[in-house]
């Protein structure tokens, strides 16, 4: 049984034989499509900045920085990764205490910690420590999890989740949740206790909707009817619509977009670059993008399904769809589908740390998928 | 043991691969909600934010019409547009206004009067609408601001063409100004035609032309950024400019009248008969248009409202005098046309006039009376008694109706805003406004142009130039033509409203009359005769307050503003008459005396002026 189990990963790992990427633990589909869509990004960061090159040149170097913790994140084996996990954990909730507690303000939210070094954002941290830790946590023991382990595994999703909120950095509270809920997801809880949590979670909506800060409630608002405020929070929509919108199918071609060029869209080229690539490349062009993206989050699920214990499932599987999350919260937010959180589009909007999280994201899901043991644990 | 967790890891397995292809689906099916909603956008909807992309960067802006400039019949220019540096502020754009002022004043000085004018056209303009503190800024102010710009939101120099009426206060009244647009004008006025004006005509001239002085907007298509910055024309249309007006005004017959008033207030119009234009249009005293299209200071604008001259008055066409003995003439002619008395009729003036059973003495101003009189002599010496027994004998309807028909009691329909009627008394309006019949002895005062009667000064020089031209009545007009912005020009039209027509002989008798005063040895105007031309006029006093019965009036012992207005209407040359005029001279005693000269001097100049030209022409 053995043998044949080995003989079966082997069969199914054709990246397995390539010398050179199998001794840097690389896989090539998911380190190409990564490639090709920080090239995009670039691209379409070149439009929507203006022609900034001092923008260009300082996303190239984080994409640089984000790309060499890939590589050395993939050259840790998946035991050491879990092995540490407990460990970032505890010390990414202390972080998170000592924002709330002594963090800087930026844009009106505490998010940040000033290591004297570097600016940190502990909460940045939880979209990779809290898959882990639920995976470390859960692969423990057998799955599906017995009621005891799934309230504890919710706890530990839910302190993280409630710190971050309370910042407040919705978006990121959000991304993280999803993480855990992913992990929870995929470690096989029952169907029935997805469905009661759902109904539980929309019986909670208006408990949330009291806790909310005013400006939340006005995103939601807003949301609702962006009409109703045009020149305040609802033209940011509007706005991002008419950028789409006027795109059409063919789009109005690269720096030739009225509504990022004319500055009538705002965060253009953060978090709504999205609408900027519809207006310039059209229907086509983001038909394009999201086939890219797509291809990336199936590789991420193959990993997982590939991987070869509970941990290197669990976590491969969240962090992949945690990365469709991000994609699809942000698309869904610019498309006027969702109400305004502050989510980039992953690794095309301008901006640090989320960039360097995903990457490293897909380090470890290289790590996991290039470290085989023979045996399951 | 093995079995167990081969068992259970196939079967981890298996249940993970289960989770991984659920969580695979609801990917897909969430992108291709995704490119649905991106269809909806792009396919579906793609025209509507083409549309809503279009109006976004493209605007529309106004291109003002330079407005149309005022000349004098000789070409002098009478409006102008200077161009001038303003400091402007938009007081919606500015956070503190108090503090902007306060701060701007340190800059460039701001005076206290300038601060109150600016409160006050704030009160009465449109929204985020720029008002002008300063004006006529200095080309170091201007640099100064500049340099400062950065720290006042909202405050910005505009250079802009301003209007400018180098005359002064010779031709307020006529030209009026322009001032910037108020609330109530903004009602009435074509918003989107002055979507790039601040300024409109606030009177005279500049009011009744405004629609040809103004011209017409023109639009720029612009493509403008989020801030509002233009960054190129797409398209371009430009204004039609506004027309040029050349007035039949004579700029030097203006001044000459202005100048023969002297001290005194009052009011000279001055018609050519042959077109019905108004050669001059003088109200004393005036002020100067300019302060006003820069917005007056409150302090300036009550000093002239309370001022006891009244500057603000156009007396010419607004001011209603009895026109006293300036209307006998006209009775004279109503007396021939109705057949009631002969130029050569006699009857006797013992110095008063007394109903039949009534003790009331209607006096003369000749208190022994005039003896033996006939029409001619009582136009010459201006007989008071005569014209009681003849404005008896007419009755008040054929006086109303007569002289009606000279325009007296209707607005002369000037081509001016705001022109009064003067008043025509007669039995109906007497019972429509005094719920009270019409008297007997009203009827005799009305003979003498007192009572009820008023008439404002052109009124009576439009009268003056239909007796000249016998009964050939011309709407008066100030405006000659109009020179649109090609070029090409346009002649105001001559409106002619004939008299019923009267026995020739009744004319020439009454001009006889009338170049008698002037000629005749006891003529009440003797003293402006001419040896170059020969002048038709009649004197007139208005009385300003009453004096009792039996009490003298004593010119000396009444103040200078109780004294009565001396009138003068007159007509030159006698043959062939070129100018009527009218003089009112508030205050100014007897007609005679200190009217009639002004009228001569501004006939004067009016005719050797012409005769000079003919000279000229012919040479």
């Amino acid at each position: 049984m053995r043998v044949k189990a080995h003989l079966t990963f082997h069969e199914s790992q054709p990246a397995q034989a390539s010398g050179l990427l199998a001794w840097l633990h690389i896989d090539l589909p998911l380190l190409t499509g990564l490639l090709l869509l920080s090239g995009v990004g670039l691209l379409i960061l070149y439009s929507a900045g203006d022609r900034e090159m001092v923008l260009l040149q300082k996303q190239l170097f984080r994409l640089g920085f984000g790309f060499v913790a890939m590589f050395a994140l993939a050259q840790i084996h998946p035991a050491n990764i879990r092995r540490w996990s407990p460990l970032l954990y505890s010390v990414g909730i202390v972080m998170l205490l000592s924002v709330i507690l002594f963090g800087e303000t930026g844009k009106g939210a505490q998010r940040w910690l000033d290591l004297g070094f570097l600016r940190f954002q502990p909460s940045e941290m939880f979209k990779l420590t809290l898959p882990m830790l639920i995976a470390w946590y859960l692969a423990e023991h057998r799955l599906p999890p017995n009621p005891t382990r799934l309230i504890m595994a919710g706890l530990f999703t839910l302190v993280p989740v409630l710190l971050i909120a309370k910042q407040p950095d919705l978006g990121t509270a959000l991304l993280v949740g999803t993480g855990g809920a992913f992990a929870l997801f995929l470690a096989g809880i029952s169907w029935r206790l997805i469905t009661s949590i759902g109904l539980v979670m929309a019986a909670l909506g208006p408990v949330a909707w009291y806790f909310m800060h005013e400006y939340q409630r006005q995103r939601v608002l807003t949301f609702l009817n962006p009409e109703s405020d045009p020149l305040g929070t609802g033209y940011h929509i509007i706005q991002s619509k008419i950028a789409i919108g006027s795109g059409g199918i063919n789009g109005k071609g690269w720096l030739n977009g009225t509504q990022s060029h004319l500055e009538f869209l705002p965060e253009r080229h953060t978090d709504f670059i999205f609408a900027v690539i519809s207006e310039e490349f059209g229907l086509v062009g983001i038909l394009a993008l999201l086939s890219l993206y797509l291809f990336i989050i199936l590789r991420g699920l193959y990993i997982a399904t590939q991987a070869q214990d509970t941990f290197g499932r669990i976590l491969a599987g969240s962090l992949s769809l945690v990365f469709f999350v991000y994609l699809f919260v942000n698309a869904g937010m610019v498309t006027g589908l969702l109400p305004v959180v502050g989510v980039p589009l992953p690794l095309i909007s301008y901006g640090g740390t989320s960039l360097v999280t995903i990457l490293a994201s897909f380090g470890m899901l290289m790590s996991i998928h290039t470290h085989k043991k023979l045996l399951p644990t | 043991m093995l079995q167990t967790s081969i068992k259970d890891y196939l079967h981890e397995s298996q249940l993970f691969l289960g989770r991984v292809v659920v969580s695979g689906t609801l990917v897909i099916l969430v992108l291709v909600a995704l490119v649905g909603r991106l269809f909806y956008l792009q396919v579906e909807n793609h025209d509507h934010f083409t549309t809503l992309s279009q109006d976004n960067r493209v605007k529309l802006e106004p291109l003002p019409p330079t407005r149309g400039l005022i000349y004098d019949r000789h070409g002098a220019i009478l409006a102008q547009n200077l161009p001038a540096y303003s400091l402007e502020i938009i007081p919606e754009k500015s956070s503190n206004l108090d503090s902007t002022i306060q701060q701007l004043s340190e800059i460039i000085t701001i005076s206290e009067d300038e601060i109150s004018r600016f409160h006050r056209l704030r009160k009465q303009r449109r929204r985020f609408d720029s008002i002008p503190i300063r004006v006529r800024l200095k080309d170091e102010e201007v640099a100064r601001i500049a340099v400062n710009r950065h720290r006042f939101p909202g405050v910005d120099v505009k250079a802009a063409l301003l209007r400018d009426y180098p005359q002064h206060m010779k031709t307020t009244h006529l030209l009026g100004y322009v001032g910037r647009i108020n609330e109530q004008e903004l009602q009435v006025i074509d918003t989107s035609n002055y979507s790039g004006t601040s300024f409109i005509g606030k009177n005279g001239v500049e009011k009744s032309y405004e629609s040809l002085l103004h011209g017409k907007v023109g639009l720029q298509q612009v493509e403008v950024n989020a801030k509002g910055r233009v960054l190129r024309v797409l398209e371009n249309q430009p204004p039609r400019q506004g027309e040029n007006l050349h007035l039949f005004l004579d700029m030097e017959l203006q001044s000459t009248a202005l100048e023969a008033l002297g001290e005194y207030n009052g009011a000279v119009a001055a018609i050519d008969i042959q077109t019905g234009g108004v050669l001059t249009l003088v109200s004393k005293p005036g002020y100067d248009p300019n302060l006003f299209v820069e917005g007056i200071s409150t302090k300036a604008y009550e000093a002239l409202e309370n001022s006891l001259d009244n500057p603000l008055f156009n007396r010419a066409i607004r001011g209603q005098y009895p026109p006293g003995s300036t209307v006998k003439p006209f009775i004279g002619l109503a007396g021939l046309a109705y057949d009631v008395v002969g130029y050569h009729q006699e009857t006797y003036c013992p110095g008063y006039y007394q109903l039949p059973g009534k003790d009331h003495k209607y006096r003369d101003w000749k208190k022994w009376g005039h003896g033996k009189v006939d029409l001619e002599r009582a136009i010459v010496e201006s007989c008071d008694v005569y014209y009681y027994g003849l404005a008896r004998t007419l009755g008040i309807d054929r006086l109303y109706e007569f002289l009606s028909g000279f325009g007296f009691g209707q607005p002369t329909r000037v081509d001016l805003d705001g022109e009064l009627s003067g008043l025509m008394p007669s039995r109906h309006w007497k019972q429509q406004k005094r719920r009270e019949p019409w008297y007997p002895g009203e009827t005799l005062i009305v003979g003498i142009g007192q009572g009820y009667f008023l008439a404002t000064p052109l009124q009576l020089a439009s009268a003056t130039a239909t007796l000249a031209n016998q009964g050939h009545r011309i709407r008066p007009r100030v405006v000659k033509t109009i020179e649109q912005s090609d070029g090409s020009l346009r002649e105001s039209p001559m409106i002619v409203d004939d008299l019923q027509p009267l026995n020739p002989d009744h004319w020439s008798q009454i001009i006889n009359a009338m170049s008698q005063v002037v000629e005749g040895t006891r003529g009440t105007a003797r003293s402006i005769r001419s040896s170059e031309y020969r002048i038709a006029g009649k004197t007139g006093t208005a009385q300003v307050f009453s004096i009792k019965q039996d009490e003298e009036y004593d010119e000396e012992l009444i103040s200078k503003r109780k004294r009565d207005h001396a009138l003068f209407i007159a007509f030159a040359p006698v043959v062939n008459p070129r100018i009527a005029i009218a003089v009112i001279v508030e205050n100014g005693g007897h007609g005679g005396s200190v009217a009639a000269p002004i009228a001569r001097k501004v006939m004067d100049r009016y005719l050797s002026e012409d005769s000079r030209k003919v000279v000229s022409d012919e040479g």
